[in-house]
């Protein structure tokens, strides 16, 4: 581009290589994307919230058909994938520090981990999937309800819930992996060092994310009754 | 002199040639272009649909289409002004163009995103362009449920997914201006010498983020109940088709003021522009705008008086939505001080000033009539409201972004238009707009309902009024496509600030050099430092 000599900074030495050529500074820079993420991620619990708030409506009113629902789902593969995202936040947040310190290879090496859990979880929502398939619990003309028949057409409301849910989190996941594949490569060339490792945690910040829509959906769709 | 100015040798329109240096730009002033010429396709393409019912309005009976095809008239229109016209219009045309040299930046925070946002906005256009080619679809612009998810055999699912990507590039933009607003600024620049153009952009950013993603979720849930036949708005499973209504309006009406904030801001600039005066209570007009934002968040519900919701939750939502008026109040009785004993002048941006002054105000007014309960009952779904919204998002947002592209034409393009025939059509559109417009709240509260395509005889006289209008609106509005297309050659060069402005805008060249400034501006005035003719003539003598 033009006017490269504009750039120079007031200090006089050269400028990191990641710096863009409308920011003055890298501090500037890294300022400017994690405010612009953290304004990302509020759109993203709007946009989960309008979900959340069709759940808790359709709770109140129907809260027998959600119990009955929520029984449905099985509580080993739940709270296993629980585990499983926990442990993928906790490999991701020590890839940021890893990248932060430019630890090179535990950069790497700790985001392939959270990629295996990342893999894991949603393999484990397969079997879920495919259990729900299998047993007709998909809502839709299909749907196939052996309990108290009153209920059965609010449960449907809880299965389109529980997929709309868990089907948008799992997109959200799928995403995040193809993130952090190109984050890995970026990675594996020495894109990253101490002064710039913004893309690494700004990867992080979504993973974090995601994780915690997770927290809210396992007792809202798996524990609604479960103490009896 | 005006022989002396020239065009600068290097300015971002020359920096770069060819499809593929604008396609893959990074520059805002470019992008802003882009944008312009997509919405004003869009724009016209909407207009049309418009025509169609005004043509078929002229008589009472139906002669011209089918019930069907109205249906699909009206939806489009609808879809395509609200969604791909007014919700990007000022924001990323003018906003897009705007922020950065007003606020003494190079360049948006995040130029790639940017450019995304356009493709994204192109994208969501192709799928409702896709909707139109195979046959329209008839649901109204608000996509009830359960006619929409349930009832309607025309083209739902590929219109309302238009409707989802195009929010995305909204919302971008909208996170794109927060962040260059807050980190970008250049030094010297405080938030309270910021242009109120840049307040009304915040304030609008802010819904655009924060609603935004709620429509694209209520768009999800019709979307799986279409498709895959989930029921979560169905009422034979116990979904609550008034609960779609919340979940959409919780955005639509926010909308309004994505629509609405950004004309304030550009009403701000113009009026203090041409009454040679700053703008009278500066920090009165900035906070309104957030205000607004924040007021037009809690109102949704007057949209479902008759809807079935409680009556406890309709008297409260009434009277929030009359406190929507204050800061509106605030604003436009500031923008009357700031013509008060101002030097005022006639160009062509002015008199679109003029005109919004009026509109908004009528428009502003009778949404008072319609947040009063027992009115509302009334008038609710009758050509009123349709009047009611046109004064706001066409006498409103439309007049402030055609008086900004004037006023801001010059520094985009670095030529002047035909003042003659600019201000002719200045004075067609806001004829043609009231004409087309005002008999319609007369029609309304007659109780003539919106949304047919039939009408008892009685109502004829005001309907063929509002036909011709609408007529003269759109001569109005071809106009302009005409002198500015006109302009790009044979237009006088217009120089740095052919009005004598006083924003940092107006410091660069015209048209600017893509970094915007030669050198960043390091002395930065207050906002709206004029001095009226008067004084400055009488230190001439």
């Amino acid at each position: 581009m033009s006017d490269a000599a504009v750039h120079t900074g007031a200090h006089g030495h050269a400028h990191h290589p990641a710096l863009q050529h409308h920011f003055d500074t890298m501090q500037q820079q890294k300022e400017a994307g994690v405010l612009g993420m953290w304004l990302f991620l509020l759109t993203e619990i709007l946009f989960f919230g309008g979900l959340f708030m069709a759940y808790t409506l359709y709770r109140i009113w129907y809260y027998d058909a959600f119990v009955a629902g929520s029984l449905e789902l099985d509580l080993f593969w739940g709270t296993l994938n629980t585990a499983v995202l926990i442990g993928s936040s906790l490999t991701m947040a020590l890839a940021v520090r890893a990248a932060q310190t430019s630890n090179r290879n535990l950069t790497m090496a700790m985001i392939i981990a959270t990629m295996v859990l990342g893999t894991v979880f949603l393999g484990v929502k397969v079997i879920e999937y495919e259990h729900k398939f299998a047993v007709g619990l998909i809502p839709g003309p299909g749907f196939v309800w052996h309990g108290n028949e009153a209920l059965g057409r609010n449960v449907q409301l809880f299965f389109s819930l529980y997929f709309t849910m868990t089907g948008l989190h799992a997109l959200h996941m799928i995403i995040g992996l193809g993130i952090m594949t190109v984050i890995l490569w970026m990675t594996w060339k020495g894109r990253f060092d101490a002064e710039y490792y913004a893309p690494v945690e700004m990867t992080g910040l979504y993973w974090h994310f995601v994780d915690i829509v997770w927290i809210y959906l396992f007792p809202l769709l798996y524990l609604v009754e479960r103490h009896n | 002199m005006l022989d002396t100015l020239k065009l600068p040798e290097r300015h971002y329109l020359n920096n770069g040639h060819g499809l593929k240096s604008w396609l893959l730009t990074k520059d805002h002033k470019r992008i802003a272009i882009l944008y312009l010429i997509s919405i004003s396709a869009f724009f016209f393409l909407g207009g049309l649909f418009a025509v169609g019912i005004r043509l078929e309005l002229t008589t009472p009976q139906g002669d011209f289409f089918q019930p069907d095809t109205y249906n699909k008239m009206f939806t489009l229109h609808g879809v395509i002004m609200v969604f791909f016209f007014l919700i990007p219009s000022i924001p990323a045309v003018l906003g897009n163009f705007l922020i950065p040299p007003m606020i003494g930046a190079k360049d948006l925070a995040f130029p790639r995103i940017n450019l995304l946002s356009w493709y994204i906005y192109v994208l969501g256009g192709l799928f409702a362009l896709f909707a139109i080619l195979v046959g329209g679809v008839d649901t109204g612009w608000t996509f009830y449920t359960p006619y929409s998810s349930a009832a309607s055999n025309t083209n739902v699912i590929p219109t309302a997914l238009g409707v989802f990507i195009a929010g995305f590039s909204s919302i971008l933009t909208g996170l794109n201006f927060i962040v260059t607003i807050h980190r970008m600024r250049a030094p010297g620049m405080t938030w309270f010498k910021l242009p109120l153009f840049v307040w009304a952009h915040y304030a609008t950013s802010l819904i655009q983020v924060l609603g935004t993603p709620v429509v694209a979720i209520t768009i999800i849930m019709v979307f799986v109940e279409r498709a895959f036949g989930f029921g979560i708005f169905d009422p034979q499973r116990g979904g609550d088709p008034v609960l779609f209504q919340h979940l959409f309006w919780f955005y639509s009406h926010p909308a309004v003021y994505i629509m609405i904030l950004p004309a304030m801001g550009v009403i701000s600039e113009l009026i203090s522009t041409f009454s040679r005066k700053k703008v009278f209570g500066y920090s009165f007009v900035a906070f309104s705008s957030l205000a607004i934002a924040v007021f037009g968040f809690i109102v949704w519900a007057h949209h479902m008086f008759v809807a079935g919701i409680s009556v406890y939750a309709a008297m409260v939502f009434s009277f929030l939505s009359f406190s929507v008026a204050i800061p509106s109040a605030v604003k436009t009785f500031n923008w009357t001080a700031t013509l008060y004993k101002g030097s005022l002048t006639f160009e062509a941006p002015m008199l679109y000033v003029y005109g919004f002054l009026g509109l908004f105000l009528v428009g502003g007014l009778t949404g008072l009539f319609l947040a009063t309960l027992g009115v509302d009952v009334h008038v609710h779904d009758t050509y009123f409201v349709v009047a009611h919204f046109h004064y706001i998002m066409v006498g409103g947002a439309i007049m402030g972004y055609l008086g900004g592209l004037h006023f801001w034409w010059p520094k985009i393009v670095g030529r002047m238009y035909s003042e003659f025939l600019s201000r002719i059509s200045a004075i067609l559109v806001f004829v043609g707009f009231n004409l087309t417009f005002f008999p319609q709240f007369v029609l309304g509260y007659m109780g003539m309902p919106r949304r047919y395509h039939m009408y008892p005889d009685e109502f004829q006289v005001l309907n063929v009024m509002s036909s011709a209008g609408a007529a003269v609106l759109g001569l109005g509005y071809l106009l302009p496509v005409i002198y500015f297309l006109w302009s790009l050659k044979h237009g006088e060069v217009a120089g740095p600030n052919p009005w004598g402005a006083s924003g940092l805008e107006w410091r660069t060249a015209s048209p600017p050099p893509t970094e915007n400034f030669a050198e960043v501006p390091t002395d930065i005035p207050e906002a709206y430092e004029y001095t009226p003719h008067v004084v400055r003539e009488a230190k001439l003598v």
